[in-house]
């Protein structure tokens, strides 16, 4: 199936997982990603066990933040 | 070397003071040749925390920066944010939260308002270096 990952399309398995996008697309300190699916934003619990489906838009943010 | 336009600096300090006593903060974004980094455009975030000591970008904000930087052909650059009681420098959240070797961290100072001062920094784990920051007339 197709998906589009921050703005690319790509072909994945049926069935992927959140979790399993993530290590395929090697993203880097996954504990700072935040995962928006069709512009909702997925609870990091569900990444396991949250599937993707054909057509689904993904992003990726990274979380930023700081303090004097 | 990065370099950002007048008009963004002094956008970038008007809302940092409008935003006192708490932190502003916010995400930058342009073209990249080789070392040099043009600041094409500044975006302006809500800082979730509403704290005088931290910030946080907003999720859904910093999403759509994102779909509008790619609509623009533009790279995400780095972030900013300020201090308003403390010294243009990263502390040691600033270091612990950047993630990105790569990205720019522009901090501004509003510890003396009236001499606001700008500096760009990268960050690699608990280093910190100072990036050459030219404004354009």
């Amino acid at each position: 199936m197709k998906i589009t990952v921050a703005g690319e399309t790509k072909e994945v398995k049926d069935g992927i997982t959140i979790a399993q996008l993530i290590t395929e697309e090697q993203v880097e300190t996954p504990e700072y990603v935040t995962v928006s699916v069709n512009d909702e934003f997925a609870k990091s619990e569900n990444f396991e066990t949250q599937v993707l489906k054909d057509g689904d838009n993904v992003e990726f943010l990274y979380f930023m933040g700081g303090g004097q | 070397m990065i370099k950002i336009r007048r008009e963004d600096y002094d956008n970038i300090i008007r809302h940092a003071r409008k935003e006192l006593p708490n932190e502003a903060c916010g995400l930058i974004a342009g073209t990249v040749t080789g070392e040099d980094k043009v600041i094409e455009k500044v975006y302006f975030l809500t800082n979730i925390d509403h704290s005088r000591e931290h910030f946080s970008l907003d999720p859904k904000e910093q999403l759509e920066a994102v779909k509008d930087m790619r609509a623009n052909g533009l790279k995400p650059l780095g972030n900013w944010h300020s201090h308003p009681e403390s010294p243009s420098r990263p502390s040691e959240e600033d270091k612990r939260l950047a993630y990105d070797s790569s990205a720019s961290y522009l901090i501004l100072s509003l510890l003396e308002p009236e001499h606001p001062v700008l500096n760009s920094f990268h960050i690699s784990g608990e280093v910190s270096e100072k990036e050459e920051l030219q404004i354009k007339e």
